[in-house]
């Protein structure tokens, strides 16, 4: 793959994440406003020392003035963009190649979505009807397929695959108990996961992604600049992002137990890196894990457990906070529920704290001990036919 | 010699126990079942169902198509069209409906078999009825169609006879749920002289007496009238054919067509089959079937449907319906199709064509410009599915998405012959929903919205009797 990566030329400076939930106190514009303000603040600079602005957001508003007017830009360049559950990633990617190219000094990436409002269950739909012949199936439809062909395929029961899928569940619910800023902050015993009311295939309610409100945001500046703003700045070394053929639901090729936009995404970004062993080498991973499926599919397609072998990992525990690879140690998306635009930057900002050591009671002790790199991972669309990111961030420039 | 070269029939996969009708309400409501469209089906995709049936069979293309229900799918639209583009037909072909009335089905018939060229008639009915009354328990649903033309007939008209007369027996004025009937000795006063009339007409053309019938189809809404013309016909005994009162229903519109195609399904070459359809009227039509007949048997006979069948309960059916106002799950209500955008899919939507690779092979379901495997552009010819059979590679039951009658299951499946498509499946338990079943597809209406039927094709588990 012909992708030369940005290693090391960017800098993150100074970011800021709301609190996720039912935010029924705050407008889309308030949550831009406080995710925007702590993040100039943490990097000391002023939103008109900003030069270009990068928006994500699905469905909470569109073109740049989403945030010029609450935030007051003076005549700056504000992009608006959407790549699905990526959102918040792309506009992450977007203004580090800004900065890369030396076309700006100073750019804000922020993403913010407000999808309690709408009144409805899981998302608002996205696409038109056109002809009326695509399946209308709901998110946790879409993934919940990979659960039986993930089990028929290993050998793995439908008793196993669910102990799996609870234990993910129960992992980032405990992680989350201990964030302030997580939509759901208390731990959540197996046996209630396990038994919550069944939403899609194998899915319980406890299987999902909440739905929430929040934002979160990033300001980046040139690597050799990013000592002016903070001593801990976190460096750039990889940002990959691929949209796939959408061949999975049309081709008997594809088996619904791998995502391969992810496979390809991991690959580029590892090697823009320059990462062997990602498990021995990550201190942490933030993951998309909009359903228990997804993130168990994900350990595999992300090189952290080999081909057949993730569910014996996840109950081994080895991706729990305590584990040899952290996942999610945020809570992930179980805990802050999945408002699309901002979901990217929220998982950037566990690593900002976590590699920076200032994650408190979830500080991952590997930190210490030297490991240096964070990976965060995030994915629009459906098993067979999705968008993938992932990006590696470290604290210290190679 | 022109005559018929094709039958069909279609029995939906619901039952109705009529036991259940009187466990909800209190009263007594017979015994026996009913067929009952399921709640993504409606006249005219039970016409289709049926059409395909006798396509099958056949293997000719009709220049002509003939729908006739009494409860049209649309009005101020043809719904003809929609058959005629589900069975993938020429543009030439003409698509006509002949709606509102049991009778509509009589004059199908007669039009296609008058008509120049092979054509096609097709009857279908969705029968409703008040809450505990005789519509709603003694009421089916169901279709028929028949392909008339030259060649190598089936069955030859012999005769044929109509009577036409003014009266109330039956009448429901546009926009109503139900019909209303006069008291019932009146309709059987005016009936059967009217049917007495019409079969002693068309037995005469025929040149046969009534005691050479071999099988006796007496078919109309009003039971009673045609009881006492089938008593008084003359027939010997065992030719009085059954009414498949006691498993489907009277289907209205479709009734008489789904017992001749019943009786065709059994008959032996150089057998007198005369029908008469007691409708506003009397028409009576005498055939004598040929040696072709059993090779045009269709695969999926009525009997072999009528044994193929699930049960549904009464408030399920009131809420197929649309008589049971239930409360819709906390999502946006569905979208209505396009108009451009399901025209320029015709071939796709309707006709479940899908596309082959003329450079490597690859099957592509949808129909796709560029193909997944080689990425050759525009190297493309169109390939129907409707036929093919597919089997399950994964699958899920979706709780939380809207349907009518949820949960809805949707399945991942891969075609005979490469293709694979992800659509919902139908007549199915979710429980017993496996990867490697095979299933095939049928042509449904998935909703409707803003008054706007979105039909398209679904996924069902093989039904019992298709060869």
């Amino acid at each position: 793959m012909a992708s030369n990566g940005i290693r090391d030329r960017v800098a993150i400076v100074g970011m800021g994440c709301t609190s996720f939930g039912e935010r029924w106190d705050k407008s889309t514009s308030d949550l831009l406003v406080d995710a925007a303000t702590e993040a100039t603040t943490s990097a000391g600079v002023d939103v008109k020392d900003i030069d270009a602005f990068w928006l994500g957001t699905l469905f909470s508003g569109q073109s740049g003035l989403t945030l010029s007017r609450p935030l007051k830009i003076d005549y700056k360049p504000v992009s608006r963009l959407e790549n699905y559950c990526a959102t918040g990633s792309e506009a992450f990617r977007n203004a580090c190649y800004a900065v890369a190219s030396g076309a700006y000094d100073i750019a804000m990436a922020i993403g913010v979505e407000k999808l309690k409002d709408s009144g409805f269950s899981g998302l608002p739909s996205t696409r038109s009807v056109g002809d009326g012949t695509a399946a209308a199936m709901t998110a946790p439809a879409m993934f919940s397929l990979l659960a039986p062909a993930y089990a028929k395929k290993y050998g793995v029961s439908d008793e196993q695959l669910k102990d799996v899928m609870t234990r993910i569940a129960w992992k980032n619910h405990k992680n989350g108990a201990l964030n302030p800023r997580a939509q759901f902050r208390k731990e959540v015993p197996k046996d209630t996961i396990a038994c919550s009311p069944l939403v899609a295939g194998p899915l319980g309610i406890f299987d999902c992604s909440g739905v929430s409100d929040g934002s979160a945001a990033a300001i980046i500046v040139r690597a050799e600049d990013a000592h002016r703003y903070t001593d801990r700045p976190l460096y750039v070394k990889a940002l990959s992002f691929v949209a796939g053929p959408a061949a999975g639901p049309i081709d008997p090729d594809y088996d619904y137990t791998t995502f391969n936009e992810v496979v390809a995404s991991a690959a580029d970004a590892y090697a823009q890196a320059g990462i062997k062993d990602p498990r021995q080498e990550l201190a942490m991973a933030e993951v998309h894990d909009c359903f228990t499926p997804t993130e168990l599919v994900l350990m595999e397609d992300l090189g952290f457990a080999a081909r057949g072998t993730g569910w014996k990992e996840v109950l081994a525990g080895t991706f729990d906070l305590e584990g040899e690879l952290a996942v999610n140690p945020d809570g992930g998306l179980k805990s802050f529920g999945h408002p699309i635009g901002a979901s990217g930057l929220r998982m950037l900002f566990e690593c900002w704290l976590q590699l920076r050591g200032e994650a408190g009671k979830r500080q991952i002790a590997s930190v210490a001990r030297g490991r240096k790199l964070a990976l965060t991972h995030n994915l629009g669309g459906a098993p067979g036919e999705c968008v993938s990111f992932v990006s590696v961030v470290g604290s210290e420039r190679s | 010699m022109r005559g018929l070269l094709a039958w069909g029939a279609y029995v939906p996969y619901a039952r109705l126990d009529r036991k259940a009708i009187a466990a909800a309400l209190g009263a007594s409501a017979g015994s026996g079942t009913r067929a009952v469209a399921s709640y993504d089906e409606d006249s005219t995709s039970l016409g289709v169902e049926a059409a395909r049936s006798a396509l099958r069979a056949a293997r000719v293309t009709p220049e002509a198509i003939y729908f006739a229900t009494a409860d049209p799918a649309y009005l101020d639209k043809t719904n003809a069209t929609t058959v005629h583009a589900a069975l993938d037909l020429p543009a030439g072909a003409a698509a006509y409906d002949m709606l509102g009335s049991v009778r509509s089905a009589a004059g199908a018939l007669r039009a296609a078999l008058d008509a120049r060229g092979p054509a096609l008639a097709v009857l279908a009915d969705v029968r409703t009825g008040l809450a505990g009354g005789a519509d709603e328990r003694e009421g089916g649903d169901a279709a028929a169609a028949f392909l008339f033309g030259e060649g190598e007939i089936a069955a030859e008209p012999l005769g044929h006879a109509s009577q036409s007369s003014e009266f109330l027996d039956r009448w429901r004025v546009p926009g109503e749920a139900f019909s209303r009937q006069w008291e019932e000795r009146f309709g059987e006063h005016v009936y059967v002289p009217l049917g007495e009339t019409a079969l002693a007409e068309a037995l005469k053309q025929a040149g046969v007496t009534a005691s050479a019938v071999d099988v006796l189809i007496v078919a109309g809404p009003h039971a009673r009238s045609n009881k006492r013309v089938t008593a008084i016909s003359g027939v010997k005994k065992e030719a009085i054919a059954d009414d498949l009162a006691a498993g489907v229903g009277n289907t209205g519109a479709a009734h008489a067509g789904l017992m001749l195609a019943a009786a065709l399904d059994t008959a032996r070459a150089g057998q007198i089959i005369a029908l008469v359809s007691l409708a506003d009227g009397a028409d009576a039509t005498v055939w004598r079937t040929t040696d072709a007949i059993a090779a045009r048997r269709p695969a999926s006979t009525v009997a072999a449907q009528i044994a193929s069948a699930g049960p549904v309960s009464y408030a399920t059916f009131l809420t197929w319906r649309g008589f049971l106002r239930r409360e819709p799950p906390r999502r946006p209500d569905p979208q209505p199709p396009e108009a451009p955008a399901a025209a320029r899919a015709e071939g796709w939507k309707y006709a479940f064509t899908g596309s082959r690779c003329q450079a490597c092979g690859t099957r592509h379901v949808p129909p796709q410009r560029v193909c997944v495997k080689c990425h050759a552009v525009d190297r493309m010819a169109p390939e129907r599915l409707s036929d093919v059979r597919a089997t399950i590679a994964t699958f899920t039951v979706d709780r939380l998405a809207y349907s009518m009658s949820p949960p809805v299951v949707v399945a991942v499946v891969d075609f005979e012959g490469g293709g694979r498509f992800q659509c919902e499946m139908t007549d199915v338990d979710p429980k017993t929903v496996k990867i490697g079943d095979q299933v095939e597809m049928t042509f449904r209406r998935l909703y409707t919205a803003n008054g706007i039927h979105n039909y398209f094709w679904k996924a069902r588990p093989i039904r019992g009797g298709n060869g």
